[in-house]
């Protein structure tokens, strides 16, 4: 087993539920709306994913234009470095709680494009992932899948405790964000 | 217009500074100096016989042995329909040419691509800035010498394989049917 990996394994699938928190939890599960963050081609089966056929919003998901308002975002591509610091702004304007899906081998890895100088190895350098959905692009039903996983997790937490913290620390990445002009 | 013709147009205007066509197998391109760049391309646009409307492509070629940096510019007429090739070489230590955004304007992205990737310097360039990685990159991406920095924003540059330690259970089992078969004995064939 990876090293980085060892100590996250059980700390959320062991939490236990009371009453109270399964019914918030079934609000919140059922209203995950997800950011619109379209990076490469996986961006289109993102489309599709929201579109008609597989239409995750039977499970209550939208898709959000602002960071504010979402509570997922779904990584669909290769990120580069240039946006892989708008990528850590997006993030970090989400409003608590927040769940990151990390779609495509791209998102996940680097993927195909994984030697070239200007990707990115991976969203979880930068932001702490929650589910990887693997595939190149995956298919609209892998990402409902996900996106199933992750109410899952939903359904796992205590509404009363901090949410706990998943994969490995993130460090900062030193940005001054502050707008010059 | 052939490449021959295009060739000795801009020999007639410059003179001595216009050299010999490159022989090559498929395009001809001709070597010009550092110094000319400007001068040339702008009579290459404004001549009335050549009418290059329509820089194609601006690209560098890294040439660690030579010691060059090769800069290259591909000419497209869409009124007289022909082509052409320049061909400057630099010095790789330092290399720095004229921008020609004065003459095409497409010209200005094509630059600051082969400024990021390559390290020219386009002097006379309106906005010289890397355009494909961040501002605050260190090196040159496409010279052949290019090591990449381990981390940049705190982000590590590279990724550890996760599948290390880790075995393929087919593997071990394939590994223990070939030891089983290799110490049983074998089957004397009876005649």
């Amino acid at each position: 087993m990876p090293k980085n990996y060892q100590q996250d394994f059980g700390s959320i699938i062991t939490s236990k539920t009371s009453f109270i928190d399964e019914i918030i939890n079934l609000a919140r599960k059922s209203s995950i709306f997800y950011l619109l963050f379209g990076l490469a081609c996986c961006g289109i089966e993102l489309m599709q994913t929201g579109g008609p056929r597989a239409d995750i919003d039977r499970f209550g998901s939208v898709p959000r234009a602002t960071p504010r308002q979402s509570d997922l975002m779904i990584v669909a591509g290769t990120l580069t470095y240039k946006m892989a610091e708008r990528c850590r702004l997006l993030y970090e304007q989400m409003a608590e709680p927040k769940y990151v899906i990390s779609m495509g081998s791209c998102a996940s890895c680097g993927g195909l494009f994984q030697y070239a100088y200007s990707v990115c190895k991976g969203v979880d350098k930068l932001v702490p992932v929650d589910i990887y959905v693997p595939g190149c692009p995956p298919r609209p039903e892998a990402l409902t899948e996900g996106l199933m996983r992750v109410q899952d997790k939903i359904m796992r937490e205590r509404w009363f405790n901090a949410r706990q913290k998943v994969g490995q620390p993130q460090p900062s990445l030193g940005i001054d964000y502050k707008v010059t002009a | 217009m052939t490449f021959e013709e295009i060739q000795q147009r801009l020999a007639a205007k410059f003179g001595e500074r216009i050299g010999a066509l490159a022989p090559a197998n498929k395009d001809a391109s001709l070597l010009v100096q550092a110094a000319d760049i400007l001068e040339i391309c702008r009579f290459a646009k404004d001549d009335e016989a050549l009418v290059f409307d329509c820089l194609m492509n601006l690209s560098t070629v890294d040439w660690p042995k030579k010691n060059q940096i090769e800069v290259v510019y591909h000419l497209w007429s869409y009124r007289r329909r022909h082509g052409f090739v320049l061909k400057v070489a630099l010095d790789r230590a330092k290399p720095e040419i004229a921008s020609i955004t004065s003459v095409w304007k497409s010209a200005d992205w094509l630059e600051r691509e082969q400024f990021d990737l390559m390290g020219v310097q386009f002097t006379g360039h309106p906005d010289l800035r890397r355009i494909m990685l961040p501002d605050d990159w260190v090196g040159h991406p496409l010279r052949k010498d290019y090591a990449e920095q381990p981390q940049w924003h705190n982000i590590t540059t590279t990724r550890d394989n996760s599948l290390e330690g880790y075995v393929r259970l087919d593997e071990l089992k394939k590994k223990a049917a070939d030891a089983a078969a290799a110490a049983a004995p074998k089957k004397e064939v009876l005649s």
